[in-house]
């Protein structure tokens, strides 16, 4: 009972060490004013007891005691309020060019994808050194990715993506929970993040066992749903073009602009008749129930592999390959 | 010998008239608080079972005691009871039932035949959630998160929703009846400025229960629907959205947490300064604290939701908001601070009890800093961190000051002493305790430690198993008072009407008060705890 007897947490992330000081901080002027109230109730509960101070001197009160225990809490919250907020702003802003992970998690289990199409469950491998996104869903109820040394958590949602990301800085195996309660199991729902060294990490990828890139699935299943027969990269289909549109503004036929990212994505697959691009009819039908989370995210790798320009082969009826030596 | 027995027989709201129906029909405000109280202390020993129970789970990591369904409802059926069956009512429909009515000066509360039908209504829900719970349970959490609950639990949530909804309307009407009482029903010249804090802190919670209980039960009546005829709410496979669920559940949920701690903070108030023998330091700061606690309780709900895909803009704001509702809660534990300077004080249980309630609301407010704190919440979040915190604000806070009142008040209501020497006791023992079982879970939550896990890793353990001793000490700690306090109604020394020399109409009455309360309505024409006019009784020192 006690072997392995921490007190504090591993700090793996370059996140960690901000929302430790933060910490440090808190609990230092938690500290301070817990111990100050306490002191001073001590102290005049014996020098003001009955039988030394038998005779009361009433005080009404003090207006800029008053104030000044307003204000001056106040005053230091909103330092605790700055800093957490540029924490928390930073933890929302992945950095361009981060290695991607796509997430799926189920009762009671946490699925991972590679971009080079290794899979996972329960356990996640990840470079040291690396910016890693993470792209998330649940299959079921809501579920929560929490790694606690690299002090990240981000509800997983059915029905929509979340995403959240870190920068790993520390070799080791570290624990991953589901920290929303989602029934039975809720406590089995738990796996490692393992952070290799890049060139281990490399190795781990080619004895991996992965058939093809997660975008080459996702273009397999392109064509298999028939997706291709409209969605043609030129301009002759009946639904946009899909080439170089992920990331970029869309115009809708209704006048309103939205960012083509992975939740409009997924939507436009699952309820295409919400935002019609401008130009086109909602004629698309739904593929609600008829494709799997892992589905959606290989379709959502190949739209993404679509997005630079050069990577697409000239115009015709040819799908464009995906360029899959760009991810790790 | 003679005077002895005619202070026995003297006609009081207990021996007024006898038997079963006498008290199931009646619409004394004092009796039905003693209805009340006989119903939370039982839902209170059923949750302090489940509590006992998860602690017992918690004490080897693999989880080898009860299953983890059987686990699963544990932790939520402590978390329904405690929260809806015993603290939402603990305070107002005991302590301010009871207290209310003499503290303005009135017969009764505005509408008794309400009162009564109140505490029906909490009897109806009360029995439907626990027949839902010994029919096979609930294991959604108190919180009752879609889709989980909506289609994946294979449990009876519609049947403890139903019982939370049932319960929803007892709450209302409570309020309903308080604020009517202190609007209309005060005393002759018992303005607003010389009301008792616990009448400011009441109404204030009173507020809250009318304004917010209706949202609780429309969400919950929401869910049962989803549940029973898939209408597509919250499930996103329906076209639901389950953040729409944790925007209603919270938007009562947290100002719920106000409910829970305002009229313990008015506990608090009558406490220090009676032991104090001193006016409340600010007055109108403390009354208006909680006024500003139960307005900016509205507007802070997705605190709670930092980690579940809301905006950042919208978290920034509710964090902004989250620091404004710190600030009164922290203005009136520096007013009770600053009420005990110069003050003359007694060390009585009540006392003991009000000192633990600041000290351990104080770390459990602070605590609420670091969760108001984004970048710091999205680590402590759903972590057994926040347990520590919440534990801190309703049982060190609310629970402790729940006790203070019971003993403060308790000679007015059984017109007996308790022993005090045991209740002093019981008091050491609930705090330490109190800080034994909770403390540890700050230290395992920023390690890390998911709550509501059945099994968890090994390097958990020794802080559960201090955890878990911590909360048999509690569990004695509690046991006593329930004890001494059955003891007291045979074998009590007999209670004078004002055995603390308290200032406030309720001391002015016999105890235990007669049904009518006052023979005479009181006049008032001197300030809240006035107590330089109330002469010193040297006789009670003893301390």
């Amino acid at each position: 009972m006690w072997k392995n007897f921490p007190l504090f947490p591993e700090r793996a992330s370059a996140l960690a060490w901000q929302v430790d000081g933060l910490y440090f901080l808190l609990v230092a002027v938690s500290a301070f004013f817990t111990l100050l109230i306490f002191l001073v109730i001590f102290i005049f509960a014996v020098k003001y007891r009955r039988s030394a101070h038998p005779h009361p001197v009433q005080i009404e009160g003090s207006l800029p005691l008053e104030l000044a225990w307003t204000l001056i809490p106040l005053g230091i919250c909103m330092i605790f309020f700055a800093w957490g907020s540029l924490i928390y702003f930073q933890e929302a802003r992945p950095p361009k060019g981060a290695m991607e992970i796509y997430v799926v998690g189920k009762q009671w289990m946490w699925k991972f994808e590679h971009t080079t199409g290794q899979r996972e469950i329960d356990q996640l491998h990840i470079p040291v050194g690396a910016d890693v996104r993470m792209i998330m869903s649940s299959q079921d109820v809501i579920h929560s990715f929490f790694v606690p040394a690299f002090r990240v958590k981000t509800d997983v949602l059915p029905g929509r993506y979340t995403e959240t990301w870190f920068h790993t800085t520390k070799v080791g195996t570290y624990h991953l929970f589901c920290s929303q309660y989602c029934g039975t199991d809720h406590s089995g729902m738990i796996g490692q993040v393992i952070v290799m060294e890049p060139t281990a990490f490399q190795a781990w990828l080619s004895e991996g066992g992965a058939s093809g890139s997660l975008a080459a699935n996702g273009q397999q299943l392109f064509q298999q749903l028939g997706c291709s027969t409209c969605h043609r990269s030129d301009t002759q289909g009946r639904g946009p073009n899909l080439v170089g549109i992920y990331g970029k503004p869309v115009l809708l036929d209704d006048g309103r602009t939205v960012t083509a990212d992975e939740n409009y994505v997924r939507e436009s697959i699952l309820n295409p008749g919400a935002k019609v691009v401008a130009g086109f009819k909602p004629i698309m039908p739904s593929f609600q129930g008829q494709v799997s989370e892992e589905s959606l995210m290989a379709l959502e790798a190949y739209v993404k592999s679509l997005a630079t320009p050069q990577q697409s082969e000239p115009a015709g009826n040819r799908l464009p390959v995906p360029d899959t030596s760009k991810t790790q | 010998m003679a005077t002895a027995v005619q202070t026995v027989e003297r006609e009081n709201y207990l021996n007024s008239t006898y038997g079963i129906k006498s008290w199931l029909l009646t619409t004394d405000h004092k009796r039905i608080a003693m209805l009340y109280l006989v119903s939370i202390t039982a839902m209170f020993w059923i949750g302090g079972f489940f509590a006992m129970m998860i602690r017992l789970e918690l004490l080897t990591p693999q989880g080898d005691l009860v299953s983890s369904d059987t686990y699963n409802k544990l932790f939520s059926m402590h978390g329904i009871i405690m929260v809806f069956f015993f603290l939402i009512p603990s305070v107002p429909a005991v302590i301010g039932n009871f207290v209310i009515p003499l503290m303005v000066g009135a017969k009764d509360l505005a509408f008794p035949r309400v009162n009564l039908l109140s505490w029906y209504i909490y009897m109806l829900g009360a029995i439907t959630a626990l027949t839902a719970m010994v029919t096979g349970g609930v294991d959604t959490g108190w919180t009752f998160y879609t889709p989980f609950s909506t289609t994946y639990s294979n449990t009876h949530v519609i049947g403890a929703a139903i019982g939370i909804f049932i319960t929803g309307f007892s709450s209302i009407l409570t309020g309903l009846n308080f604020i009517v009482t202190i609007h209309r029903m005060r005393a002759p010249g018992l303005t607003w400025r010389r009301l008792p804090l616990f009448c400011w802190s009441n109404y204030a919670a009173a507020l809250i229960m009318v304004l917010g209980t209706p949202v609780i039960a429309i969400t919950l009546l929401l869910v049962a629907l989803e549940r029973a005829f898939n209408i597509g709410v919250f499930n996103p496979q329906l076209g639901g959205d389950p953040l729409l669920f944790q925007h209603l559940f919270w938007f009562y949920s947290h100002p719920a947490v106000y409910i829970m701690i305002l009229p313990g903070m008015g506990v608090i108030s009558e406490i220090v300064t009676c032991f104090s023998r001193k006016r409340v330091f600010g007055y109108e700061f403390v009354a208006l604290a909680s006024i500003a606690i139960a307005v900016l309780g509205f507007v802070v709900w997705a605190h709670h939701m930092f980690v579940a895909g809301i905006s950042v803009y919208s978290a920034l704001v509710f964090s902004l908001l989250s620091y404004f509702v710190a600030i009164p809660s922290a203005v009136k534990v520096f007013n009770w601070t600053a009420t005990m300077y110069k003050g003359s004080i007694r060390y009585e249980t009540p006392m003991l009890y009000a000192f633990g309630f600041i000290g351990l609301f104080t770390i459990g407010g602070l605590t609420g800093i670091f969760l108001a704190s984004l970048g710091l919440d999205v680590h402590v979040h759903d972590t057994y961190f926040v347990v520590a915190h919440f534990h801190y604000v309703m049982v060190g806070g609310m629970v402790m000051a729940y006790m203070a009142g019971l003993h403060f008040w308790w000679p007015k209501i059984s017109g007996r002493m308790y022993p005090e020497a045991w209740a002093k006791l019981s008091a050491l023992l609930v705090f330490v305790g109190f800080n034994t079982t909770f403390f540890p879970q700050f230290i395992m939550g920023y390690m890390g430690a998911p709550r509501r896990y059945h099994a968890y890793p090994p390097e958990f353990q020794v802080l559960n198993v201090l955890s878990t001793a911590g909360a048999s000490i509690l569990a004695v700690g509690y046991v006593l008072p329930m004890i001494y306090f059955l003891w007291s109604l045979r074998y009590g020394e007999l209670a004078p009407p004002n055995p603390w020399n308290a200032v406030g109409l309720e001391w002015m009455t016999p105890s235990p008060p007669p049904t009518h309360n006052f023979d005479e309505t009181p006049v008032v024409t001197w300030e809240a705890y006035d107590y330089e006019s109330q002469p010193q009784e040297e006789v009670t020192v003893g301390h």
